[in-house]
């Protein structure tokens, strides 16, 4: 439990005066994301310790160098949750990268992602001043939605250095279901058990099988199982956790790892390739070497985009090619937060 | 380009009618009278035009125009806001969106709506029925409100605590830049590279680019939802009893709380049987599969009435559910028939703080001379308090207003915001101080500037200007603003 954040300003300050880049870093756990990454490492492991957690709120404060497994922890005392399921990477993952990196787990497209459920956060901008965006209240339309914008910048805008999240009861029972069919068929399947109120939190399908969770009130999850049939998977935490740290075997051989981010429901794509598809469809790996511009392509057509999530050349763009406008865009807001270019440069793109 | 080669009034209305029809180029004062306030009618200003284009390519047309000249451009969708966001600029253009009215297309298997900006909120989940989907989020204004402004304002409704606010609804939103380049943010995935320029974008109260389509998340509809209604004999009471469900687990999809005047004036006004020597009423509704609600309308009941609830009453009918609604969702107009005026605030709060809050608020109604009645969205916070007035009572609307803004005080001083779903707008941009320090409010002006190098949309809210800010400020043209009228985001 220690706040560093005089430190880490008075870093930023010395960075921004020396026209020196620096490398964010919180536990490491996702140093493998993104563009290789350049600088002074600066590091958040110190910054850490949950600062105030209220069960019946629904809200948490903690410093972003926190491990997620710690926060896990202090919620299940209250039996309670991050609805949207970080991966914890070996324990290494802080709350600061997993919302840089917009980390979600299986039960993002039912819960929502880190950044639905991020409430505020503390950010030092590139002019070495820490700002408060947002708050600890559910609802808050004052001023721009800074603290969501940072999901997914890796750490371009700043340095986030605390973040306040809501947070969600446990379910009450967790069933998973696990049924034998190609990925056509899986992917027509989960989209249309999506449009059925039912309490779906995780539809996958991988090796052939499509695998269902299930789970809220136990009433509501027994009479679902009942009705959609299928084997009932006996060990139904350790697939979910392996599938959301990535340890499944899938996952462990692959040089090159494509994350494609699309419409639920699109068709599948080059089927004599090695996939596996989570999200009820919108997120689904693909592993192999591929030329960009041909998985772009697709990954349009399919109504979304592509990066290449781990392994291949990181020198080189990893995340989807955006539109020249766009582009604009992103370096006009880069400079508005961070006009010296002190943090993370080219990590999302070479051009920023 | 600069503004001495502006062209005048008439020339820029023949600019605008070489592409839109004449009759949707509108700049005399009676047909434009219409449009001068949004829902908060205290603040009103004529514009200088009003425009009402039927194509994006218009929308471009008349940005890239507006841009050459350096005018000022307000966009508005139904006019539904209570911040005035939508209120004219009187030395620009009033972008009115009402003729986007299609839904342009519903994918029922992938749960999303692609619609154009002026669809009405109500009108989505109405088309959307046939396929057992919905869409989420549910304003007070849904029957009249647009998907465009819902995405500006961010809007919430009474079913936020459980499916979220617009920020979570949306996939993709295509947008006209100041420039006039119609670029697309988000995509038909959960998730997009680079920067979620869709989260700045939700809420930002036309300040940064004009909305001109929108693609919407769609729900399953709840196999089943049933409401209890608990009455209390003390606001505390009530408070705690919401964080009893919470803390049971339990997350309603809808947690609504009224005070003794709200309660009187609402049964008064819709007969929904609620009892009127109540201090705090309690609306929860639970909704999923049936199994689910069954079980757990039974756990909440007899949670109520475990934590000092003196009545309950769960619905028994879907007509039993709307009219214990119909209360609550018409608390507003039941309020304004026992004063001639009343001011809504839109404060949020941490829960537990709730009865301190309401307490002091009773102070300072006492203060004022106002009385005041509450609602509120108590599962997440969202308080709603209502002052009563009388506009024609020289000094009044001061009063309240006043009284208004350290309402706002008190709900940033225990830990709240100063607008959960009503926006900035021109109402509550002086209280953007007491929330965002000076160099927070610079940022902002920063991200401003990154879209709005010229500062033409919708100039002058959402965001005070700040002495330091001057560099992101256009001085020509702000100037020119003060000639005609104070600007209301000027705080330097």
């Amino acid at each position: 439990m220690t706040d560093i954040s005089q430190e880490l300003i008075a870093r930023v300050r010395q960075a921004s005066h020396d026209g020196t880049a620096l490398q964010i870093m919180g536990g490491g756990s996702k140093q493998f994301m993104g563009r290789e990454p350049i600088g002074d490492p600066i590091s958040l492991s110190e910054h850490k310790g949950i600062i105030s957690y209220e069960p019946i709120e629904l809200v948490l404060t903690a410093r972003a160098g926190t491990s997620i497994t710690e926060i896990n922890s202090a919620l299940a005392e209250h039996n309670q949750c991050l609805a949207f399921e970080p991966p914890t990477f070996d324990g290494q993952a802080t709350l600061g990268g997993t919302l840089a990196c917009h980390l979600s787990g299986p039960a993002r497209p039912w819960s929502g992602s880190i950044r639905d459920h991020v409430l505020g956060i503390r950010l030092i901008n590139g002019h070495a001043e820490e700002l408060r965006f947002g708050g600890q209240v559910m609802k808050n339309v004052a001023g721009y939605d800074v603290s969501r914008m940072q999901a997914g910048a890796m750490g371009t805008l700043g340095i986030i250095t605390e973040v306040s999240l809501k947070v969600m009861p446990k379910p009450a029972a967790t069933v998973t279901i696990k049924q034998e069919m190609d990925a056509a068929k899986a992917i027509d399947t989960m989209n249309r058990l999506s449009g059925k109120s039912k309490p779906l939190t995780g539809a996958c399908w991988f090796d052939n099988h499509l695998y269902l969770r299930l789970a809220g009130a136990r009433s509501a999850v027994d009479s679902t199982v009942n009705q959609w049939q299928g084997a009932i998977l006996e060990d139904t935490d350790t697939f979910w956790s392996m599938l959301r740290e990535q340890q499944l075997d899938y996952f462990l051989d692959a040089s090159s790892l494509w994350r494609f981010s699309v419409k639920s429901s699109a068709a599948h794509m080059l089927p004599e390739e090695d996939w596996l598809i989570d999200w009820g469809g919108s997120q689904r790996w693909l592993r192999g070497n591929f030329t960009v511009d041909k998985l772009e392509a697709l990954a349009e057509a399919a109504g979304g985009q592509v990066s290449l999530y781990r392994g291949g050349n990181r020198s080189q763009e990893v995340f989807h090619t955006q539109s020249e406008a766009l582009q604009k865009l992103h370096q006009r807001l880069k400079h508005a937060f961070d006009p010296n270019g002190v943090f993370n440069p080219n990590r999302l793109y070479s051009w920023m | 380009m600069n503004q001495s080669q502006r062209p005048d009034k008439a020339a820029l209305v023949e600019l605008f009618r070489d592409f839109i029809e004449p009759q949707y180029v509108i700049n005399d004062e009676e047909t434009q009278k219409p449009f001068e306030c949004d829902g908060l009618s205290v603040y009103c200003d004529m514009p200088l035009i009003t425009v009402l284009p039927k194509t994006v390519e218009q929308v471009c047309e008349v940005m890239r125009i507006c841009y050459r000249y350096q005018i000022p451009v307000v966009a508005r969708g139904a006019g539904t806001g209570l911040c005035a966001g939508a209120m004219p600029n009187p030395d620009g253009v009033l972008l009115v969106l009402s003729r986007f009215k299609h839904i342009l297309d519903i994918d029922p298997l992938a749960r999303s709506a692609r619609l154009q900006p002026g669809v009405r909120n109500l009108a989505i989940s109405e088309a959307a029925r046939q396929y057992g989907l919905y869409y989420g989020p549910d304003p007070s204004s849904q029957i009249a409100c647009s998907i465009g402004g819902n995405v500006a304002e961010n809007s919430g409704g009474v079913h936020c605590l459980k499916y979220g606010l617009t920020t979570h609804n949306l996939l993709k939103v295509e947008m006209v830049t100041v420039e006039g380049d119609l670029i697309t943010i988000g995509s038909e995935g959960l998730d997009s590279n680079g920067f979620d320029l869709m989260a700045l974008i939700t809420g930002s109260e036309g300040l940064l680019g004009v909305i001109t389509e929108v693609t919407v998340k769609l729900l399953p509809s709840p196999e089943k939802a049933q409401v209890i209604m608990a009455a209390f004999d003390n606001v505390q009471t009530a408070g705690d009893a919401v964080g009893g469900v919470i803390a049971k687990g339990i997350i309603p999809a809808g947690l609504e709380m009224m005070d003794s005047p709200a309660i009187i004036a609402a049964e008064a006004f819709a007969h929904a049987g609620y009892p009127i020597d109540a201090q705090a009423l309690l609306l929860c509704e639970l909704d999923g599969s049936e199994a689910e609600v069954q079980e757990q309308i039974a756990e909440v009941e007899q949670l109520f009435i475990e934590l000092g609830a003196t009545t309950t009453r769960v619905s028994q009918s879907e007509a039993e559910r709307a009219l214990l609604w119909k209360g609550r969702k018409s608390a507003f107009p039941a309020v304004g028939r026992i004063s001639p005026d009343y001011y809504c605030m839109d404060g949020t709060i941490p829960r537990s703080q709730l009865a301190h809050v309401l307490t002091e608020m009773q102070k300072l109604s006492d203060e004022y001379g106002l009385r005041v009645a509450n609602v509120f969205h108590a599962g997440d916070g969202n308080l709603h308090p209502l002052i009563l007035f009388d506009a024609n009572v020289p000094g009044e609307l001061e009063r309240t207003e006043e009284f208004g803004s350290r309402i706002l005080e008190l709900c940033v001083k225990v830990g709240g915001c100063i607008t959960g779903e009503h926006g900035v707008g021109v109402e509550k941009i002086r209280q953007m101080t007491i929330q965002f320090n000076d160099q927070e409010l610079t940022q902002f002006h920063a991200i401003k500037h990154a879209f709005d190098p010229i500062g033409t949309l919708n100039p002058g809210k959402g965001i005070p200007v700040l002495k330091r800010c001057q560099e992101y400020r256009t001085l020509d043209r702000t100037q020119h603003n003060h000639d005609s009228q104070p600007q209301q985001g000027d705080l330097a």
